[in-house]
């Protein structure tokens, strides 16, 4: 029971990004009728715009310390970072030490910039092209950003520390009446979930509630006749794909303490996350999130010991093994609506 | 002649011609000269263009023809670089059982894989392709150590059995992949005057194989299977709706194009005994796909063209540095020097995946028919003729 529980709950950061990333890309697929290779590289570039706040927040210049020697016995220079001069040393160490929550506020107008930039330069002049096209150029596109990053940024992954409060672990075991020691789990994992489900909550209320989104739903159903209306649906598409990009920038955002970000991070989630979308159904919101989730959570269960020792290497292709296994049964996906995507 | 048309014969020969002068051609620089870097008429390179070559033939028939992009081609080259390599280990160094197995290897391995993706298409197909291939890689990695010698790749060793062969060479070594004693590494240098040309074995084994797989790529494209092919690519709803089934075809095309693939991996571990994981990497299905697109899809010289394209700027861009640079830029004032050199670094050297990224976008936005269509454009501009009747006939619209 125990070992169920954590391996849930194991699965669930994981499944936070998956969800968080499928939901970006069903987005735009479900707008603009667009299938986005480079959705990876966004959750990338969102992974080191934490980064590059970090880097910003530590900038210092060195102060020497008249009261302390180093070993040789000149006065010791100690880097005192601008932040501890401007806001003073506790408030500046706080920034710094919050520099992975700040970089959500960071993030959030550099990615939707990125997308509103990138869907009105490339993606505007795809939408009549077939899908083959539309995947090979934002596969250019991806290898191109993730070059760049290379570029600016090393090969090596950057570590980017979580804050202080959140390091260490949570014995969830012991609230539910298990063992202490049994079910634990570190503390930021639990927040990114928890942020995956505001901001997948957000998404929904915002389509669901708001006047913007009831046009782009309308949009979804039936693009020509909102147009028809007199409603200029091409500009709330391009927002739309702005929110997409935001969205996974701040999936990657989060995920930087977890996976100290590199430059391939978005390669490697993007299979898996159009694995996701096409399980849980082209175009089909809720069902991109409950495979996401459901997905993340299968992986980590194949990885628990007991499963490898009866099937060797199942942790490895599970999630490839549940996608081809759904797409042949139900060739919606879980949740696909009748007419998207059948051909 | 050979059953081909009087144009696909001028191809066919023009490509024969050239792959057989290849040494020549792709050697034009004298060895001493600045330019020498840029030759590209060395064994190892030429020896990728072709091989590469008999890959994007593959994938055009199934691309090309039909529409349906797989992502998953990798696979097959992996699968088939495993045959062969287990071929060298078990029986013998000759190439020719080698390559068999790894076309059968493969192509039993398209007919599962094939048979199981092509009840969708679309981008589900290319989602399914893509979703075999990484289970492939995933396990090369992992359980299938055993046979596939997972991160270390798989190697012929001195104590590997080869039953019609020797384990180990008279002196102690391990034996070279030969064809009937003829070494594949083995080749002569010609020298004339400045220049040193090389003839290497290998490379004309992988160029004859090359010229064969052209062949029934032609005959394949000219055949009423080949017609077949298309029609599916142009309307699937409406050969069903005539009583036809298409799938047979399109899992006939599919079975084809992986063992092109495979053959081309088992071509690669002939030249080179090493089989490794990273060959059946998604990143490598991709980089198929640009070869076709970049020289043209559909067309028959296109993909041959696109992959020698991609392979040689690959190996130059790669081997380009800075200090190259600061050679050809070095008549500028200095500082005007190390902004160019500047300007540039990014994009050679370590950098050439960024401009293979920009040059794949830029393909695939101003060129869709790749390299043939520019050419053909270009020769359209130059005759002067009016292109409008042109463009007309070459594409038909499918009637809805």
């Amino acid at each position: 029971m125990d070992a169920i529980i954590l391996q849930i709950l194991n699965g669930l950061d994981k499944g936070s990004a998956y969800a968080l990333i499928a939901l970006g890309l069903t987005l735009i697929f479900g707008t603009l009728g667009v299938v986005n290779f480079a959705h990876g590289a966004l959750f990338m570039i969102g992974a080191f715009c934490a980064v590059t706040l970090n880097r910003l927040l530590t900038l210092s210049h060195q102060v020497v310390d008249e009261t302390r020697t180093d070993f040789l016995g000149n006065p010791l220079k100690v880097d005192v970072p601008y932040m501890q001069d401007i806001f003073g040393e506790a408030t500046g160490a706080a920034i710094i030490d919050w520099s992975v929550p700040l970089a959500i506020l960071f993030s959030i107008p550099i990615m939707i910039g990125f997308g509103v930039i990138m869907e009105r330069a490339l993606i505007k002049h795809f939408y009549k092209r077939p899908h083959a096209d539309q995947i090979l150029v934002t596969f250019g596109l991806a290898i191109v950003l993730q070059e760049i990053i290379k570029q600016i940024f090393g090969a090596n992954p950057i570590p980017t520390p979580a804050p202080d409060v959140f390091r260490g672990s949570f014995d969830f075991g012991t609230m539910l009446g298990f063992d202490p020691n049994v079910i634990i789990y570190p503390y930021w994992r639990l927040v990114y979930f928890g942020f995956a489900a505001i901001i997948i909550g957000a998404v929904f209320a915002f389509l669901q509630f708001t006047t913007f989104g009831m046009v782009v739903r309308a949009g979804m159903a039936d693009r020509e006749t909102v147009g028809l209306l007199g409603i200029n649906i091409d500009r709330r598409f391009t927002i739309m794909f702005g929110l997409a990009a935001a969205v996974a920038g701040l999936a990657g955002v989060m995920y930087a303490p977890i996976n100290s970000p590199n430059y391939h991070m978005g390669m490697d989630f993007l299979v898996l996350s159009f694995v996701v979308v096409v399980v849980g159904g082209m175009g089909s919101l809720p069902g991109a999130v409950l495979a996401g989730f459901l997905l993340g959570i299968l992986e980590s269960f194949a990885s628990m010991n007991q499963i490898k020792s009866i099937l060797p290497g199942i942790d490895q292709i599970i999630i490839y093994l549940v996608a081809i296994i759904i797409l042949l049964t139900r060739p919606r996906g879980l949740m696909g609506r009748k007419g998207v995507m059948e051909d | 002649m050979f059953g081909l048309g009087k144009r696909d014969l001028t191809l066919f020969l023009i490509v024969a011609v050239m792959a057989l002068f290849a040494p020549f051609i792709l050697n034009p620089f004298p060895t001493d000269s600045g330019m020498a870097q840029f030759n590209a008429g060395y064994p190892d390179l030429m020896q990728r263009f072709v091989i590469f070559g008999i890959l994007a033939i593959g994938f055009n028939i199934l691309f090309g023809l039909t529409g349906y992009l797989s992502f998953g081609h990798a696979a097959f080259l992996g699968v088939g670089s495993y045959a062969a390599v287990w071929m060298f280990k078990l029986l013998s160094m000759n190439v020719i059982p080698a390559i068999l197995l790894s076309m059968i290897v493969s192509g039993l391995f398209a007919v599962v894989i094939g048979y199981v993706s092509l009840r969708r298409s679309g981008i589900y197909f290319s989602i399914l392709t893509l979703a075999f291939a990484q289970m492939s890689y995933n396990l090369a990695y992992s359980v299938l150590t055993p046979i596939t010698n997972g991160e270390t790749g798989l190697q012929i060793t001195l104590d590997d059995p080869r039953i019609l062969g020797v384990s180990a060479t008279a002196d102690g070594g391990i034996p070279v992949t030969n064809l009937f004693g003829l070494e594949m590494r083995s080749f002569e240098t010609l020298n004339i005057g400045p220049w040193a040309f090389q003839f290497s074995v290998g490379y004309y084994v992988a160029a004859v194989i090359m010229l064969i797989s052209f062949y029934i790529a032609i005959r394949i494209f000219r055949s009423p299977f080949g017609m077949m092919l298309r029609a599916i690519k142009s309307n699937q709803n409406r050969l069903y709706y005539t009583g036809l089934n298409a799938r047979p075809y399109t899992l006939a095309a599919f079975v084809i194009s992986g063992m092109y693939a495979g053959l081309a991996g088992g071509l690669l571990a002939c030249m080179d005994p090493l089989a490794g994981a990273e060959r059946m990497q998604w990143t490598a299905s991709g980089e198929v796909v640009l070869m076709t697109i970049l020289g043209g899809a559909g067309t028959l010289i296109g993909p041959v063209l696109g992959a020698g394209f991609i392979k040689y700027f690959e190996n130059i861009f790669s081997k380009i540095n800075d200090q190259v640079v600061h050679g050809w830029v070095s008549f500028l004032p200095d500082g005007l020097e190390d902004l160019v050199v500047a300007l540039i670094h990014p994009f050679v050297g370590k950098g050439w995946h960024l401009t293979l990224g920009l040059m794949f976008m830029l393909i695939v936005i101003f060129l869709p028919g790749g390299l043939v269509e520019g050419g053909q454009r270009i020769s359209r501009r130059l005759r002067r003729k009016p292109a409008e009747d042109d463009a007309k006939s070459a594409s038909t619209e499918p009637a809805e």
